[in-house]
């Protein structure tokens, strides 16, 4: 069994070699990039079954022990990301080729589109199962340098723009990263995580703050928690709809999944939970009030993704074991359901001519199925029963409970009003781009628009196209998986749960490296 | 663990420049500062790596003790391969830039202009400007459609 492990690195690595060399045939680049895809998500699926009922997976890379050469491991949360994102990828992966297939994007420099998205796929993999600080570096590199490609796609002058901004400030965060190891290397001498968990501990507590600090600013900005989310509602929205639906999706969640680690494993004590629970806080609240005053969905909804990372450090930030676990399973509902909304913002898009919500009208009429295929997944980001947001946010407010602090009522307060923050935005989206009919559009006045701004130059109506049945399969596929989160949200959260219990005892993670302890 | 104050000095200066450049408005600059700081890092790295000593190869006559520590140079030589293929793709963002622009600058946002100057659209009042919309074709390329969906 541990033998799948490097296999989900490798797979899309070799799928992305080969649509490389095929090149000049993006039929079949399309049919290794979703063989890639649909194989990992099979190993990803059998990797998260044996590890549920079996146990933790473990490679050492080239058959060196722990200490001196790279392991690889898979516990449930790393085998839970892995399926989520295989499921994520897949889908986005036939939208876009739905609307490749469309618009034609034959002999153009797009036939790079596949391999630099099937390299993001291995970066993110690669960082879920990394056991090493090191390669959890490299994979974040991995997945970096291929967004940056993915962001600057075709190469206008507002992707470039956007593009660089988000390169910037990605390249400072990952130098920060790299400092940190270095920082760490020089206090523990290793990298290996496992190692790093038990030789933190003799560490002088000023030290490790120190550290802790430089690993959670790097991976906050990746993560685009408040103050450091500033540059993703400004870059995301400029990219084509496929890449913006699997960045909002993926990337800033492979920041979250390493402050988990970070503060489950590396740095188990509790000093910095308050000060990350004030920031959980703002991040929540100043996303949500930059929601509210977009007139473009896409803008929109990188301003929601913003605020609701808030919630998943909320759950990071309790230091409990059923913190840890609501965090988890919101992290995956989160992924399914944001990415569901870009998605079929990229169908509006295409039906409607616009995405800001100025100059649409009429949807419900000319596209009930969009009509659909937004409306649920914007009740289950807004948190409404019986849906899977409703669950992840209820389960959060629980374990803040727990606490009884003051600090954690006011959270509690904060986080209800931004859910219904959330859904005030959306539903001025659907009342005035579905429901709004379309013969009103032309001098609209309302309270809705009262407090809209809108950017300049945003809004152009651009030429209607018709939209292929494999974007709106793939968006409907999406809302499917979001569904089934809600159906099958018990065994769901019985793994996070499960996972969750596994993180806040750091002794697990060591286990699975050194089964017969460390001679540390 | 002692430490080489040279290579203390050296890495302070490093951060310091590339620093600077990094807050630069010039890309090229912006490139110039990403090099020194990728480079005052891995000078970070070899500074933990401790006291310099032999080449760690296993011999007669040479203890652990006496050897340098290996691991910190495969780490920075993977670091410099990444920033090598980073400050690559730099450099032709920057040409893209300037091949469209004909400039270097990164330009101001958009909406941060509207801000300042307090001239942000507000729908309904309808004023719009159609300098950069999204229906400009994504390549410089001659647009191949297959459905006859010409733009």
């Amino acid at each position: 069994m541990n033998v799948l492990v490097p296999l989900v690195v490798l797979v899309p690595l070799v799928g992305a070699a080969t649509a490389l060399i095929l090149g000049k045939s993006p039929r079949a680049q399309r049919l290794v990039a979703i063989l890639a895809l649909a194989i990992v998500l099979v190993i990803g699926s059998v990797m998260l079954w044996a590890v549920d009922t079996v146990g933790p997976l473990m490679m050492e890379v080239g058959g060196w022990a722990a200490p001196f050469g790279i392991v690889l491991i898979v516990d449930r949360l790393a085998a839970l990301m892995v399926v989520v994102s295989a499921i994520v990828l897949l889908a986005v992966l036939i939208f876009s080729i739905g609307q490749g297939l469309a618009d034609g994007d034959r002999e153009t420099p797009v036939s790079i589109y596949y391999p630099a998205y099937l390299i993001l796929a291995t970066g993110v993999f690669n960082a879920f199962i990394a056991g090493d600080l090191f390669n959890l570096y490299v994979g974040f590199e991995i997945l970096l340098v291929s967004s940056y490609v993915l962001i600057t796609l075709g190469g206008t002058e507002a992707r470039i723009r956007a593009g660089t901004t988000y390169i910037v400030v990605s390249l400072v965060s990952s130098m920060l990263f790299l400092a940190s190891i270095a920082m760490i290397y020089g206090a523990v001498g290793t990298v290996n995580i496992a190692q790093i968990s038990l030789r933190m501990q003799d560490i002088p507590v000023d030290v490790q703050i120190l550290l802790h600090i430089m690993l959670l600013v790097a991976f906050g900005i990746k993560a685009a928690i408040f103050p450091l989310s500033f540059w993703l509602p400004d870059s995301y929205p400029t990219a084509p709809a496929p890449v913006t639906a699997v960045f909002a999706g993926l990337l800033t969640k492979v920041g979250v999944y390493a402050i988990i680690r970070t503060e489950t494993i590396i740095f188990p004590g509790s000093e910095l939970n308050t000060p990350l629970m004030i920031v959980a806080l703002l991040t929540m609240v100043i996303g949500v009030l930059g929601a509210v005053a977009q007139a473009d969905i896409k803008r929109l909804l990188s301003f929601t993704l913003v605020s609701h990372i808030g919630y998943m450090i909320l759950g990071i930030s309790l230091g409990s074991e059923i913190g840890t676990a609501a965090a988890i399973f919101y992290i995956v509902h989160h992924i399914v359901v944001q990415t569901t909304l870009f998605l079929s913002t990229g169908l509006i898009e295409r039906q409607g001519g616009s995405t800001s919500i100025t100059k649409l009208g009429g949807l419900l009429k000319a596209a009930p199925v969009i009509a659909v295929l937004f409306f649920v997944p914007a009740l289950n980001l807004g948190g409404i029963p019986p849906f899977s947001g409703f669950i992840g946010k209820l389960a959060l407010f629980e374990a803040t409970a727990e606490q009884g602090t003051a600090l954690a009522w006011v959270l509690i307060g904060a986080g209800a009003l931004v859910s219904l923050l959330t859904l005030y935005a959306l539903m001025r989206v659907w009342n005035l781009a579905f429901w709004r009919p379309a013969e009103d559009v032309e001098g609209y006045e309302s309270d809705l628009l009262d407090n809209v701004r809108e950017a300049p130059g945003a809004g152009t109506v651009q030429k209607k196209r018709t939209i292929p049945a494999l974007m709106i399969g793939a968006t409907a596929g999406m809302v499917v998986v979001s569904l089934a989160l809600t159906v099958f949200a018990g065994p769901l959260f019985g793994i996070s749960a499960r996972a969750g219990e596994n993180l806040e005892t750091p002794d697990t993670y060591v286990q699975i490296v050194f089964p017969g302890g460390a001679d540390d | 663990m002692s430490v080489s104050v040279v290579l203390l000095i050296v890495m302070a200066v490093l951060y310091a420049c590339g620093i600077y450049l990094l807050l630069e408005r010039s890309m090229t600059r912006v490139l110039l500062g990403f090099l020194l700081v990728g480079n005052a890092t891995n000078l970070l790295i070899l500074i933990m790596a401790g006291k310099a000593g032999l080449a760690p190869i296993v011999a007669d006559g040479v203890t652990a003790d006496e050897m340098t520590d290996p691991l910190p140079e495969a780490l920075i030589l993977t670091a410099i391969v990444i920033t090598f293929g980073v400050s690559a793709f730099l450099m032709a963002l920057i040409y893209r830039s300037w091949r469209l622009a004909r400039e270097d600058n990164l330009e101001d946002d958009a909406d941060d202009i509207a801000m300042r100057d307090g001239s942000m659209i507000i729908p309904g009042e309808g004023s719009d400007d159609p300098s950069s919309g999204p229906d400009e074709p994504d390549t410089e390329f001659p647009v191949h459609t297959e459905g006859g969906d010409a733009r």
